[in-house]
């Protein structure tokens, strides 16, 4: 908020991958400027926009001027932006990512976007309550202390047809109903904020950049329920997302937001914080609550489930991070707003996370039931130059890669689950004609087989031999039959595990059998990858016609397997060549080909 | 969150700091991890000798603080380096190249995979998604995290600390 003598307001988005681009750099390299300028300027900080592919972004406003944001900010523009454009009242061109009131290519990229989860993420100071306060933010607890029952709440969301973005999206006004009919005075609220699924940032992003939604949307739930008690369950990678909720957690206590007696209503409510101590199985939701106890996170046989017996052994309500920040939007604008948007079973919006092979990664709002193509094309710009795209991978560990085919599918839960793949929590990472499904089945195996608690014989053993099995086809041991034998073990693995760990693991083997049959073909009976990443099934050649002899690739090659005398044709071993790609880097003629 | 162990304590004031933590969390019920957490932050690692103080301290057996600790990836019972590079090998930074930039990394430091150099500076460290996959391949270096890495910049981000 500018404040009276303010004529600027610089704002500096300063979440993890913003920092991690250069922004702290950046944010710093203002103060300094600014100090002693002489020039009435409010520097502040904000968190992410989602335009990950732009960071560091930086917001300019001066009076007269509409908000300006500059990507790709550096040190070195600190001076040109303070000088040329607050001083000088002259936006600089080329450094332009949005200007209100002018048509610009990375307008695609917030345009078709629908923001209720992440209303205020890149505009507000995550660190101030004042911020959160004066976008209206816990009025949505005043009016429900206030004017209504906890039954009434419920029903709210119920009618919004909110459903839990964690990934199985189960409809969260029941699971709240349940919880709120069980008997006994001491009831917990948790926040699963475990995100494990490797490729997705969306609950990070939220908790950094606007922890009083969450928090907010967790003491709403807390009082339909009748908890008094709540604890947010965040992985230890997540350090930045930890001290901001740190500070709002103090700051709304102080407020009276949260304690004792809120907002002189006489409902009361404490919360923690617990780190996550690294182990993917605590992001289900029995094995979260073993962790939170103290115990080793292994999963537990439901039911009962955690509404009747959860955190030592109490009712419990256990939500996602993103489904609690969509609450306070929820009870301040109606159940019917948020129905409006979504198709027929999957309402409201969705955070995804874009990553990969694309040209604009991150983060992305959308109503449900939008075409995948128009995330990954129109918004997210499609593969880089000179690719194509081949697929993408939705749900993570426990999901699969949907192909070039279904791509214009529309987004919701059940149009996703049709093609194998999962909605999961909101990862997409995008894949081109470099990326081997093959390998990427094995990748995704060697987590899951990692991950398993070891808790069910199948999940246990049955990941690791058919990690086993792909590692071999990628190495070019493949045998007849081994596709056959990875479905009859991924089938087996699904049946006969006891959580959606062991349930999931095959899936993204399954999906790429389905859908890839002649590339695991390709690995199997041709010794051959189409990607060219399998790299024990690389075989390097020279060009005769093209070599020149110049011997930069002799020099190259980390394990001496070029050989060749100046001026002439060189020779590559394959015997010795680990697949390294040094000497096609380097090589000036095109004279090194790979096959 | 994890910090690089300090080096050159004796075991006495290892034991000294399990009680300072440990007490605070004495009648707790599900302290163990989060005294783990701690202790860890402030050792770097857990001894087998801390792992008993903290039972005897928190009146848990023995078996069970080192099953849970044992339990989870973030629990180290060697002595790690002064900066643990951590490499990220999610979904995003595989399919962006995170195996060229382990590679690399091993190379300039001259280690395995979760290794540690020989003069106590770094240990190397695959992890699963720091989160900040649109600039994939991403490292971290105690809180410092480097995204969109070839491998030759990462070689020169772990230089920069080993000055
Ligand atoms: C192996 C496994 C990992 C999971 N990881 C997460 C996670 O990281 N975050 C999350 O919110 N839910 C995760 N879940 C789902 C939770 O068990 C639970 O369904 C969810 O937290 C409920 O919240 P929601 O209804 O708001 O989605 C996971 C489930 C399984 C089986
Ligand atoms: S996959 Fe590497 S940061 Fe997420």
């Amino acid at each position: 908020m500018a404040t009276s003598g303010v004529i600027a307001e610089i704002t500096v988005g300063l979440s993890s991958c913003g920092i991690a681009a250069g922004a702290r750099d950046v944010y710093e390299t203002f103060q300094q400027k600014l100090e002693g300028r002489g020039i009435d300027v409010e520097l502040k900080r904000t968190g992410c926009v989602g335009m990950c592919y732009r960071e560091p972004l930086v917001d300019v406003v001066v009076p007269g001027l509409g908000k300006t944001t500059y990507g790709g900010v550096t040190t070195e523009y600190v001076e040109r932006i303070i000088e040329e454009h607050v001083v000088g009242g002259k936006p600089i061109e080329e450094w332009l990512v949005h200007l209100e009131g002018r048509e610009l290519p990375d307008d695609a990229y917030l345009a078709p976007q629908e923001r209720i989860v992440l209303r205020n993420a890149g505009s507000i100071d995550p660190e101030s309550i004042d911020d959160y306060v004066d976008t209206g933010g816990y009025d949505a607890l005043a009016t429900v202390l206030k004017s209504m029952s906890p039954d009434e709440v419920i029903s709210v969301i119920k009618d919004s047809g909110l459903r839990g973005r964690g990934g199985a999206g189960f409809p969260t006004g029941v699971k709240w109903g349940l919880a709120s009919q069980q008997p006994g005075d001491v009831k917990y609220v948790i926040v699963n904020a475990d995100e494990g699924d490797p490729g997705a940032f969306m609950d990070r992003s939220i908790l950094e950049g606007d922890p009083h939604s969450v928090l907010e949307g967790l003491v709403i739930a807390a009082y339909a329920i009748g908890a008094n008690e709540g604890y947010f369950y965040v992985r230890a990678e997540y350090p930045l997302a930890i001290k901001r909720l740190e500070i709002a957690i103090a700051d709304a206590t102080e407020r009276g937001f949260l304690g004792s007696d809120i907002l002189g209503s006489g409902f009361g409510f404490k919360v923690k914080i617990k780190e996550g101590a690294g182990a993917f199985v605590c992001g289900e939701e029995t094995a979260l609550i073993a962790s939170i106890e103290g115990q080793r996170g292994m999963p537990k046989l439901r039911p009962p489930y955690p509404a009747a017996k959860g955190l030592w052994g109490k009712p419990t309500n256990i939500n996602n991070v993103e489904t609690y920040a969509n609450i306070a939007w929820i009870i301040s604008n109606g159940a019917e707003a948020y129905a409006s948007y979504g198709t027929e079973t999957s309402k409201g919006t969705k955070v995804f996370a874009l990553a990969g092979k694309i040209v604009r990664g991150g983060l992305v709002e959308v109503p449900m039931g939008i075409r995948l193509r128009d995330i990954i094309f129109e918004i997210g710009g499609g593969v880089p130059e000179g690719r194509t795209f081949k697929a993408v991978q939705l749900g993570g560990p426990s999901g699969g890669c949907i192909p070039e085919e279904f791509i214009d599918i529309l987004v919701d839960y059940e149009s996703v689950t049709k093609t194998g793949a999962i909605m999961g929590s909101g990862g997409m990472v995008v894949m081109d004609d470099s990326t081997c499904m093959v390998d990427i089945a094995r990748f995704f195996l060697n987590f899951t087989q990692d991950e398993s608690c070891g808790k069910c014989t199948f999940c246990r053993v049955g990941t690791k031999r058919m990690l086993e099995i792909l590692e071999r086809i990628c190495a070019g041991e493949g045998q007849e039959g081994d596709i056959e034998l990875l479905e009859e073990l991924g089938e087996k693995i699904v049946s006969s595990s006891l959580c959606g760990l062991g349930q999931s693991a095959p899936n993204p083997v399954l999906t790429t059998i389905k859908y890839f049959r002649d590339e695991y073909e390709a690995h199997i009976q041709e010794k051959r990858c189409p990607a060219l990443a399998c790299k024990a099934l690389l075989t390097y050649e020279v060009v005769a016609e093209n070599c020149i002899g110049c011997t930069l690739c002799t020099k190259a090659c980390p394990v001496g397997a070029v050989s060749g005398e100046k001026k002439e044709v060189h020779t590559i071993d394959n015997d010795l060549c680990t697949g390294c790609d040094a000497c096609r880097q380097v090589c000036r003629f095109d004279a090194i080909t790979v096959r | 969150m994890e910090k690089a162990g300090v080096q050159g304590k004796t075991m006495k004031e290892y034991l000294a700091i399990v009680d300072e933590i440990a007490g605070k969390y004495a009648d707790a019920p599900g302290s163990v991890i989060p005294v783990l957490q701690q202790v860890q932050a402030r050792i770097g690692y857990l001894p087998i000798d801390v792992i008993e103080r903290i039972s005897h301290s928190l009146g848990v057996p023995p078996s069970r603080v080192y099953g849970v600790a044992s339990f989870y990836s973030q629990f180290r019972f060697n002595p790690v380096g002064k900066y643990i590079v951590k490499i990220c090998h999610g979904t995003a930074c595989h399919v962006q190249g995170a195996g060229a930039i382990t590679a690399a990394i091993c190379d300039e430091l001259g280690v395995e995979d979760g290794g540690t150099t020989e003069d106590g500076m770094f240990t190397v460290d695959s992890v699963s998604c720091i989160g900040c996959c649109s600039l994939a391949p991403v490292i971290m270096i105690g809180d410092d995290t480097f995204g969109r890495l070839t491998p030759a910049e990462a070689r020169k981000v772990v230089r920069e600390y080993g000055k």
